[in-house]
Order: C-alpha cells, then structure tokens, then sequence
C-alpha cells in the first residue's frame, strides 16, 4: 500500500494546551475520580512532553491554544484517528467532546490531510462512537478496542475510512482504554502491561493479526502507554513514563536495542486517565508511495 | 497424439470393416505401415516387423494384441502424445493436463528422452525407432488440434467408440493387424464427428471472450489447459475456471471432474480468474503470470471486491496507466473518462482521475512489466487481498462473513475482523447441510479443542466454502508435495481434495521454467479506444499462441535434458510435478510428462531376453543364479493345476464380473493388447465408474468374443460354464459391494480415504477435512459426520478389512472388497499354465511376498490357484481374500480369486514369461525420472492406500505356441488393486524354454495400471517399478506406454 509503511514514521505532532479548567470535569464529577490535579504541573509535564517531541525527537510540532470551553480538549489524541494522508474525526463518547474537533480539523486541513468526518458524512452514524484513545494502529493494522467509550459501530466506520488495513475489534476489560494497556514500541513491537486484562486482549491481538508481533511486557499498567517515533534523523525514539511513575517498568524499556529514551512524566493527566499518547496527535506528511 | 489417433482410427475402421477377411487386414497392415512410414505417423516399421514376426507364431488374438502393441510403441516412446491423444479422444480429463499444455513439447521432450534411452541401452531400440516418426505426428497432431476441433471430437467420441473399436478389433480378432485396418477405413473419422461436441465460451481477464469446443465429457481440466494454453501461461496453479450455479453462484470448476456433471446446464459459460492469490506476486516467475493476477485485482478492486483506500486506489489506476500506456504524455492528455474507464473505481469522480493523472506523471520511465511488479506490490498489501468471502451466520445467527485465504479463515462482522482461525490451528473443516464446522485446536491453556460452528445459507454453499478451505489449505498450507502426491491413491478421483500442485510446487515448477519470457499484449479494456495495436484481442490470442509454441520448446528441451542428465534433480522435480492435477502446469510438465510416458513397464528381469542387453556380465550371473533359486523353489512347490486357470480366463475375459474391472478391461485392455506387445505395463486411466453397467455388460461381450477367437481355447474351455454362470451375479454383486462399500466408507470415518468420503460427502451434503493432519492423506478425514480423530492407518486397515468382510456378507461381492479404511487390500491372484514354472514362480513368489508382507502389514488376500478352480463363484474368493489379511502367504499360495477380475484377461503375447511375484503396493513411489527410473532409485514414501478393492486375477497367458520350444512354462501372477478410480494389476510371466539344450528362463512382469483420470501416473509407475525392481534388482524396464481411455458412460449424467 501506498500509505503502508513500517509504524512510527512521523513528520508532525499535533497538541493542544492545558486549558486552566484542565482537571474540571466536562460534565460528569472528575472531581471525585480521586486525586485533584495539579494544573501547573500538568502544564509543566505537557510542556516536556511537546518539547521533547520538537527537540529531541525533531518533529513539526503544531499547538493548537487551549481552549477554556473544552476541558478535555488537550487529550487530541481522541478526536482524529491519521493514517497517511488520512484524517478521521472521530465521533467521541461524551456529547460535550465533540466540539474539540473544530480545532483540530483546521488543522487537518492545513496539512492537508483528507479528512473524512466520522458524523458529516453518514448522518445515520448514530450511535457510532469512538476515540482515538482505543485505536492501536500497527503500521499493519488497526486494533480498535471496543470500550466503555468506542463501540462497534464506531470501528466500523474506521475500518470503512481505511480500508487498505485490517481492522480488528479486541475486547477491552476493565472499562480501560485499549491504548491504556498497550501501545506501539516498535515497527513491530507492542509494549503491553502484564495485567490479566491486558494479556486478555493481547491473546486476541494475536489471534487476529496475520502479522507477528514482538511483545514488551512491562509490569505496571501505566507504563504500557508510549509514545514511538522513528524521527526524521532514523533514530528510533520512545517517550515513556520515567523511573518515579514507573520504576519497575524501566528496565524493559531499556531491553530496547539502540533507541533513545526519553523519559515524560505524565502524572498529572493519568490521574485523569490519560496517558503519554493522549496528547499528541502523530502525522506522517512526508508520504511515498513507493 | 496422432500416432495414437491414427491407431485408434484404424482399429474403428478395421472394426467396420471387420467384415473383411483376415488375410487383407494383414496385407492392410502392411500398407498402412508403409504408408504410415511414409507420413512418418507410423513409428518404427521394424517394430511393426517384429511384431509381426511374434504375431506369426502368437494366435490370432494375440496378434491382434500386438499389432495395437505395434502401436503402442509411439505411445511408448512419446508418452505425452498419447495422453494428448487420449485426452482428445476420449475424455480429455485426466489426461488433458499433459496434452494441453503444450503437447508438442512433450511430444519434443519425450522425443528426446527416447534418444537419450536408446543410446543407453539398445533394447529401447524400438522405441526410438518410433520415437522419432511419433514426434513428427505428434506436432502435426498439435497444430491438427489447434485447427481442427473436429478431430478431437472424433476422438473424443470416446468410450464408445473405443469399445466399439475393440469390439470390432476382437471380432477381427484374427485381423491381429488392426492398425492396417485402421488406415483403410475411414468410418471410424466419421464416428467421431458423430461426438457431442460443445462450445465453451471462457470469459478472460482481459474482457475478451475464448471459445473452444470440447468434448461433452471433458473435464474440467481439459477446458482449463486450452484456456492456459491460449493466454501462454505456464504458472498456472493460481488460476482456474469459475461457473455459474443454478443458483448463480460461483463455482470452481473441478479440473478432475467433467464439466458437464459441474456446470448442470447448458451454459457452458466459465470465467478464467485467480483462485490462489499469491502471497507474494514477485516470486512468481513470469511477467504474463503477474500481469494476469494484475487483470484480476483491477477487476477486484472495481468490483469493490478488493476494497481499498481513495489513495490506494489512485495508486493502482497511475500503475495501471503506466502499464497500459507507458510514461505520461502531457502533449497528450487523455481524457478522464478514459481513465476512468481503465481504474474502474466505483466510486471514480474526478478528483480520483487527477489523483491518478498525478500520480502516473510519476512514474515516467517505468516499464510495464515493472509496473505491474508495483501494482501488486501495493495491491498484496491489503487487507483483503486473496480473501474469499462467504457469507454465513454464527451460532448467533448474526450475520457475518467467513474469509477463506492463504493464511486460515478469517471471520468478519461487516468490515470489521472479529475473528481469525490460522490454519495451523485448524484442526478440521467439515459440514453438514448447512453447517459447517471447524475444530480448533486447543490452545496452551486449553485441554480440549473446540468445535466453532457457522450457518451457511444452504448446503450448496457450506460445500463450496468447505471446498474452498480444503483446497486453500492444502494449496498455501502443504509445502511438501506430501497430501497431494502421497495422498495420491487416497486422493485420487476424489472431488474433495485439492489435486492441483501446492504452492511450494508450483513454485518449484516454475523455477525450472526456462522460456524467454513470452511477449504478450496488454489489452486495455474494451473501451479504451486507444489501444496498441487496435485489435488487441485478436493479437493478444494470436501472440499467446504463438508464444506458447516458442515457448515451451525450450523449456521443454530444458526439461528433458535435466532429467536425462541429471536424474538426481528430479526427485525435486518429482515432487513437483506429483501433480496429481494433469492440468498441473508447464513448467512441471518436462518431468511429470516423462514420467507419465507409459502405461505400460515392461520390465525385463532376464538377460537372456532378446531384447533386453544393457546389463554386463556380472549382473546376468547374478540374475541367472536368483532365476536358478526361483526355479529350485518353484519347482518344489506344488504345481497348480494348469487347466482350472484357463477356466478362470475364461471367466474373467467372458465375465463382466466386476464392473471396475471391466471397465478396465474395456477400455484398458485393448489399449495394453494393442499398446505393448511384449509386455509392458500399462496403465490405463480409466473412469472407474461403478454406475455405468450398459457399458461394461458391452465390454463383457467384447472379451467373450475375444477369447473365442484364438487359438487360447485349450485354456478357456473347460470353464465356460461355470464362467457364463458367474457374470450375471457378479455384475449384482458388484455394484451390491460397490454400494456396501460406500458404506463401510461412510462407517469408517477414520479410515479416511479421500475418494470414499468425497463421494459420500458430496452426495450426502457432509464432509471432513483436516487441514492438520501433516503430510500423511490420513490426516484428513472426510468422514462425514463422524468426527472420529485419526487413528494409525494400519489399524484401520486391519480393521476396515474386516468389517469390510463383514459388510461383506453377501458373498457375490468378491470383486469389490474394498478397503476404505486403510490403504488398499490388494488381492492377487495367480493363475499357473504350466506346473513347472508355476511351481517357481509360486515359490518365487512366496518369499517375495512373504518379505513384502512383513515390509509391509497390508495383507494381500491371495486365493490359491486351487482354491480358485475349486470355487468357482467368486464372492467366496473374494471374501476370503478379504478375510486373510493375515500377511499370510499370498504367495505362498497362487490364488486365483473367483471373482475374475477381468483386468488382466487381457491376452497378452508375451512369450516368455519368468514370474515375479506379485507386488502389493503399500507404498507409494515417488519417481523422479521415469526413464531414470531404472537406473536410478525410486524414493518411495508410505503412503496408506485409501478406499481401494483389491481383485486378484489369474489368467493365464496366452501359450505360445507359436514358438512351441520345449515347455513353455508360464505362471502369471494378477495381482489387481481397484480402487474406485485406480486399479493396478501385476502379472508376471515365467516361461522356462529349451531350445537347444539351454533352458532360458524369462521373467516379465507386466504391470497394468487403470484409474481414474486423477491417477498420478507417475507415481504409480514409480511405484511399480520399485517393486519390480525390489525382487529383481537385475530387472529393466523395457516399456512404459500410457493409454488414455474415455469413458464409456457419460451420458448418464
């Protein structure tokens, strides 16, 4: 395929800003997912975390403002889905999330991706939900989880949007997020927690996949989520929850032969469920089709 | 081919003109000898002259034998040609696969393999000498079939005609000179107009439409090959022909079934499309392979069959262009809806077009065959290439679709993948009505496999998705040519299994391909109106053509040398070729063509044959002192008493006893009488057939006609009676066992045998496949509803054979004892002429088999020769045949088994006979090099006969008179494994002569091998050579002819 490519060639990131109301829920009680959140901090961490990917890792990093209204609007990562010139808006699982992609289809725009509309286009989507955060794409493959915020109508209009790959529907247990319990550490390699859930849905991974995939295994559940860019310079890069937030988990990532690690804290947004990936959007623009 | 069809005119003509004395016939064999010499059809006169010479002292009916042997010798020495011939002739099926491909290279091949062998061994001198006049008829053949349909038809009038040829060749009987016959009349041409010929139309990928006429009977196979053969293509495995159901479903066609029993409708309207995707396009090896796989997925990706991203699909349209049109032209932009025509894209708009124009400007420089390369490249890619969907409900009756590719099954709700069965943990495929099943194998955590079931919408379609996933697995999954060739007697005629190559062979095959790539034209679609050479069609047809021509010879020669040079290659080749699919490509076809060369093995053990003088010194020692030992033995056996096997001739030429065999004999028989006149062995592939009784009721009569003619009558006559008696109830009984042994097939799920269950499968609407099993056939059961996991095939054998007895109850069934289970229940049979050498041979024999026996646990039930005239009603034969698997001593005791397998009735003019014992097959046999068979070893692989019927035979053969030495000792040995579509008999002959104080003993062992169109010739004569050469390591291989026969029955349907 033209757009099929070893995963991890990216040219871009997309993120937004931590609006001040980060951590005030959109709607529904954040306040009592336990931990209040620290907004400085969490600015501090998205900070790093965008400087990372500008300066190390040598990206075109685009920020869209914050935008006060939409609290959640900093985890972008679940308003499109991008593979190769491809964007999907996606159609999130809370009403008052939808509006985050205004934004970020400017910005699709101005890339010019083709963006595909999960709702514009077939107005029947009803009832089709899904979020950037239960999409894994492989490079290969897609593996949407269907959760607690992505059903199976929503896959199925990804899977209608990019149809060269296989998309494969896995069961996501503990009303977690699929990119919560993995993530891509590798052209060819899934960095998985050792949960049971999480080898629950690996096992069906594996089932589905034509392909082989090398598996990381970390211990703690949080340091699943990475972040994998083969960067403009051919090295290979891996943002992922440093020694303090993770520490059992470091020794696997240093398993890894000849990349580069760069430890991100993200404390502050996992306290809210989020992770590493849920706060950039990663976009090849450079695209051959040869 | 034309040598064969020549012989086979001639035999009609002869047969009409039957009415004609003797005495012309013979002085019209020999003008038609000299005329055919003139043509160059006719092979080698000094063949014809010694045949002539033998038939001089043979009787009558012998002769007649021989002159069809004098025939034969063209069919020896170009093996293709007959196939081509056969195929035309009769019911192209099996044989077409040979034949269409590219019959006059093989025609060349075997040409040149004959050269090789005469300049090793003088003995073949015949056969050379025929050579050289066949291959000239053979290419007149080929482009007499290229031009004339009508000539196929003709021939193709098959089975019918065959008989009636024999019938007329046995009426002339004294006529011996059949093929004089033959030339004089013309009717027989005449006859084969009268062959229903229909018209094909096979729409290509290009759009364009081939039509070609076939014979009503062909089978699919045949179609398939004059398809490949028009596009050129060589790589063929990953193609086939699709038709149209009643119920406009598309199917496969079953290259090894006729078409018309397929298609059932008169709308002989196929489709030539891909049917194996190739995982990886750029290992295939030529440029017109990809660029036809590249026809298709343009198609697919149309159709929305392949579906694929909005960029994917411009990138295949700039491919395409590319291809089609070469670089971008910008002076010249050509219109979208050109473009647009060409991409096909269901949803193309405009947008689409410039995309394509966009990114076709970037491809500048790229050849077409490149293109191509990168078209696929990217097509392969997607997720849903080579995946066949089908539609199905699960358990839920939510409906889904079931993806059947190279690599498992593949489940999908709408576009989603929900689920995915790799074929490694398929366990076994099977369905039942509707329903079909697959068995999982149990994970590492699990203890127990599962069972996941899918409704389909009716049985129809659970049986084209089971076929479907039998034939994938077997195609990506099975590198080693193991289930099919292996599988070969399991496999053979059965509809079930996949009989064309693996991907791992084809692969093999078309690395041997050495033809400087074919060019062909790329046709843009019709509507393009820009097109290279404006007629693209007409061209593309015309260049395919005369590509093929170019091409193959030298990859033929290719081919031919390799083998004769290198015998060690062809194991490899062997392997790939197994093809149990005579549609099995080109690129195979060097080796399998060599291989199928004959029919007929004449095996030589005596250096004091005439004809035989390769061996040295030392080796005819060692031979004289093991031919002393057999004698020593022989003679300390008891004699068996001479006259009782006669009587069993009788009764087996006269009766129609088993429908199998008759069959045989009909249609095999004349073909082997005609074809070797020494001895060879010949291996008829026949239409075994239970259902067609009318036929063989008219062979019966045939053979009755035949025996009375020569001069064999001491033999015959004391059995008459009980001879006439018998026919009529074994005809009964027959088809009871036949129908019995469906049964026990059924019952004995485990046993496994491809061709039993396929046939009970496809009737009943149920069928198992397990795609586990590894290498063995076993491995697959096609029980239908039983479940049963494999279980040793010995035991199975064992255990099929008895109940196979037991089914058995009704004694009339003596023929038909089948051995559904396990690999084959050979029964043989001996019948002794003379005490003497019977004595030998019995001994002979015995330890032979004893060896074997203990080689091999399958039991020959033998009948002792006493036994036999003792009962003269075969189901009692026969059960005991059954009954003693007990490795007991076939040999030991020569029986004849009652139930009179005709197979081997036929009289064959062999003079001096030394017996061999009789072999029981277990084992498959693998030859790499026909030719090379006799130097070289044949690597042999066990391979579990499945469902076959072992009859034992014993006639005895004719005495030679004629050279009246001393005692003429005969002692023939039939041994006849029947399986529906394969039967192989072994006789052997061991003539003691004196002349002049010296006693010359001969051994000849003739091996007849009759099966269905699927009968892997190769392997089968690999097999029996093996064996042969097993008890006589001194032993040659003098002749190897293969005849193809029609089926007589085919209107049935």
């Amino acid at each position: 395929m033209a757009n099929m490519c070893p995963y991890g060639r990216f040219t871009h990131a997309v993120v937004r800003g931590v609006p001040d109301t980060f951590g005030g829920a959109a709607g529904d009680g954040r306040e009592n997912e336990g931990a209040a959140v620290d907004l400085a901090k969490a600015r501090r961490q998205f900070g790093c975390l965008a400087g990372a990917l500008r300066q190390k890792v040598g990206l075109q990093l685009i920020e869209i403002p914050p935008d006060p209204e939409l609290p959640e609007s900093w985890r972008i990562e679940d308003v499109a889905i991008v593979q190769g010139d491809t964007a999907l808006i996606t159609r999130p699982f809370r009403q008052q999330r939808r509006s985050e992609a205004e934004a970020v289809r400017r910005v699709m725009s101005e890339l010019g991706l083709t963006v595909v509309e999960m709702e514009g286009e077939r107005g029947d989507s009803g009832g089709a939900t899904l979020e950037g955060s239960d999409v894994l794409f492989t490079g290969r493959e897609f593996f949407v989880g269907v959760s607690s915020h992505t059903n199976r109508r929503g896959a199925e209009v990804l899977a209608d949007t990019f149809r060269d790959f296989a998309v494969s529907t896995v069961p996501v247990c503990g009303g977690a997020r699929l990119k919560n319990v993995c993530s891509m550490g590798g052209p060819d390699t899934i960095v998985v927690s050792s949960s049971d859930g999480a080898k629950k849905t690996l096992r069906m991974m594996e089932q589905l996949t034509d392909h082989h995939y090398e598996v990381l295994s970390v211990p703690e559940e949080a340091a699943a989520n990475c972040v994998y860019v083969r960067g403009p310079s051919k090295r290979d890069f891996l943002l992922h929850r440093p020694a303090e937030e993770c520490p059992e988990s470091v020794s696997a990532f240093q398993k890894l032969q000849d990349y580069t690690l760069l430890p991100t804290a993200c404390g502050e947004a996992s306290k809210l469920g989020a992770s590493l990936s849920s706060l950039c959007l990663l976009i090849n623009r450079k695209h051959s089709h040869f | 081919m034309t040598t064969e069809a020549g012989s086979e005119t001639e035999v009609k003509e002869n047969a009409e003109e039957s009415a004609a004395p003797p005495d012309q016939s013979e002085q019209a064999k020999q003008e038609s000898q000299e005329v055919a010499n003139a043509e160059g059809e006719e092979k080698g006169k000094e063949k014809e002259k010694d045949g002539k010479k033998i038939t001089r002292y043979l009787p009558t009916w012998f002769k007649k034998q021989k002159s069809q042997s004098q025939t034969s010798p063209t069919k020896d020495v170009q093996p293709t040609e007959e196939p081509a011939s056969k195929a035309t002739e009769e019911e192209e099926g099996p044989v077409p696969e040979v034949n269409g491909h590219a019959e006059d290279v093989e025609e060349k091949e075997e040409v040149k393999l004959e050269q090789v062998k005469e300049a090793e061994a003088e003995s073949h001198s015949n056969a050379s000498t025929d050579t050289e006049p066949a291959k000239e008829e053979k290419v007149e053949e080929g482009a007499e079939r290229s031009s004339d349909e009508t000539k196929k038809t003709k021939e193709a009038e098959g089975g019918e005609e065959e008989k009636k040829e024999k019938e007329q060749v046995e009426a002339e009987g004294e006529g011996g000179d059949s093929q004089t016959s033959i030339f004089q009349s013309p009717l027989r041409l005449v006859r084969k107009t009268k062959m229903k010929v229909v018209v094909c139309h096979v729409a290509l990928l290009d759009g364009t439409d081939f039509t070609c006429e076939v014979e009503k009977r062909a089978k699919g196979q045949y179609l398939f090959f004059k398809v490949c053969e028009h596009l050129n293509l060589l790589e063929k495995d990953y193609f086939g022909l699709t038709y149209k159901d009643n119920h406009e479903e598309k199917c496969w066609l079953d290259p090894t079934k006729e078409i018309k029993r397929q298609i059932r409708s008169n709308n002989w309207q196929f489709a030539f499309s891909v049917k194996f995707y190739p995982p990886d396009p750029s290992l295939l090896t030529e440029d017109i392979t990809r660029y036809l796989l590249c026809l298709q997925l343009r198609e697919d990706v149309a159709s929305g069959r392949l579906p694929c991203s909005f960029v994917t699909h411009a990138l295949l349209g700039s491919y395409t262009l590319q291809a089609e049109f070469g670089d971008y032209e910008p002076e010249q932009p050509r219109p979208l809806d050109f473009i647009s025509q060409l991409t096909l894209a269901s949803n193309q708009n405009k947008e689409m077009e410039e995309k394509i124009l966009e990114l076709h400007k970037s491809h500048r420089g790229m050849t077409p065959a490149q293109a191509d390369l990168q078209f696929l490249e990217n097509a392969k890619k997607l997720s849903m290439y080579g995946v066949d969907l089908h539609h199905a409900k699960d358990s839920e009756a939510v409906d889904i679709m079931l993806g059947v590719c190279a690599n498992g099954l593949l489940v999908y709700k709408d576009r989603l993948r929900i689920n995915r069965f790799a074929w490694p943990k398929i366990l076994k495929i099977s369905y039942k009505r509707n329903n079909f099943y697959i068995k999982i194998r149990p994970g590492e955590t699990e203890q127990f496999e599962s069972t996941v079931g899918f409704k389909l919408q009716n049985h129809r379609s659970a049986k084209r998705l089971w076929k479907v996933c039998v034939e994938n697995h077997s195609f990506f999954r099975l590198n080693a040519p193991e289930p099919p060739t292996k599988a070969h007697f399991l496999t053979l005629g059965s509809k079930f299994r996949y009989s064309g190559r693996t991907q791992a062979q084809t692969r093999l095959a078309s690395s041997l391909i050495d033809r400087p790539a074919p060019s062909f034209e790329r046709t843009s679609s019709k509507r393009i109106s820009r097109s290279l050479d404006g007629a693209p069609v007409i061209s593309i047809t015309e260049a395919g053509r005369d590509m093929a021509e170019n091409g193959r010879e030298p990859h033929l020669e290719l081919h031919s040398d390799s083998k004769v040079k290198e015998p060690d290659l062809s194991p490899g080749d062997v392997e790939g070729v197994p093809s149990q699919s005579p549609g099995c490509s080109e690129p195979g076809l060097p080796q399998s063509r060599l291989r199928v060369h004959g029919d007929n093995i004449y095996v030589r053990h005596s250096n004091l044959m005439l004809e035989d003088h390769d061996k040295t010194q030392d080796e005819v020692l060692k031979h004289q002192a093991s031919i002393s030992q057999l004698k020593r033995s022989f003679m300390e056996a008891p004699p068996p008493s001479p006259p009782q096997p006669n009587q069993w001739e009788k009764r087996l030429t006269s009766s129609p006893a088993s429908i199998r065999v008759q069959q045989q004999q009909v249609v095999g028989a004349p073909q082997t009488e005609a074809a070797s006149p020494d001895n060879t062995i010949s291996k008829p592939k026949e239409p075994a057939k239970t259902t067609e009784v009318e036929i063989e009721e008219t062979v019966v009569i045939q053979e009755v006609s035949k025996a009375a003619k020569p001069g064999l009558v001491t033999v015959t006559i004391a059995s008459d009676a009980e001879v006439d008696a018998p026919p009529a109830e074994e005809q009964e009984t027959q088809q009871d066992s036949a129908q019995v042994e469906e049964e026990v097939a059924a019952e004995e799920v485990q046993q496994g045998k491809p061709e039993s269950v396929s046939s009970e499968s496809e009737s009943e609407d149920e069928a198992e496949y397990q795609p586990e099993v590894s290498v063995s056939i076993s491995q697959t059961q096609i029980p239908e509803e039983k479940e049963e996991e494999e279980e040793p095939e010995k035991d199975d054998r064992d255990k099929g054979a008895e109940e196979q007895v037991s089914a058995l109850e009704v004694p009339s069934l003596p023929a038909e004892l089948s051995h559904p289970a396990e690999e084959t229940i050979q029964e043989e049979e001996e019948e002794f002429r003379k005490e003497e050498t019977d004595a030998e041979e019995k001994t002979a024999e015995k330890e032979k088999e004893s060896e074997r026996e203990t080689e091999e646990s399958t039991e020959d039930p033998m009948v002792t020769p006493d036994e036999a005239p003792d009962s003269p009603t075969p189901p009692v034969e026969t059960v005991a045949a059954a009954a003693s698997p007990a490795p007991a001593e076939e040999e030991e005791e020569p029986k004849v088994n009652g139930e009179a397998s005709l197979v081997e009735v036929e009289p064959r003019p062999q003079v001096i006979c030394c017996s061999e014992p009789p072999v029981v097959k277990t084992e498959m046999v693998t030859i790499s090099d026909t030719f090379a068979a006799q130097k070289t070893e044949i690597a042999t692989k066990e391979v579990p006969i499945v469902h076959t019927e072992t009859k034992t035979i014993t006639y005895e053969a004719a005495q030679l008179d004629g050279n009246g030495d001393g005692e003429p000792g005969v002692l023939m040995t039939a041994q006849t494994i029947t399986s529906e579509s394969l039967c192989t008999t072994t006789t052997t002959h061991i003539t003691k002569t004196l002349k002049g104080g010296l006693s010359e003993t001969r051994i000849e062992k003739r091996i007849v091998i009759t099966g269905d169109c699927d009968i892997d010739h190769d392997q089968a004569l690999a097999q029996a050579i093996k064996e042969a050469k097993q008890q006589h390591p001194d032993m040659s291989v003098t002749r190897v002819v293969v005849h193809k026969e029609t089926e007589l029955a085919e209107e049935e349907d």
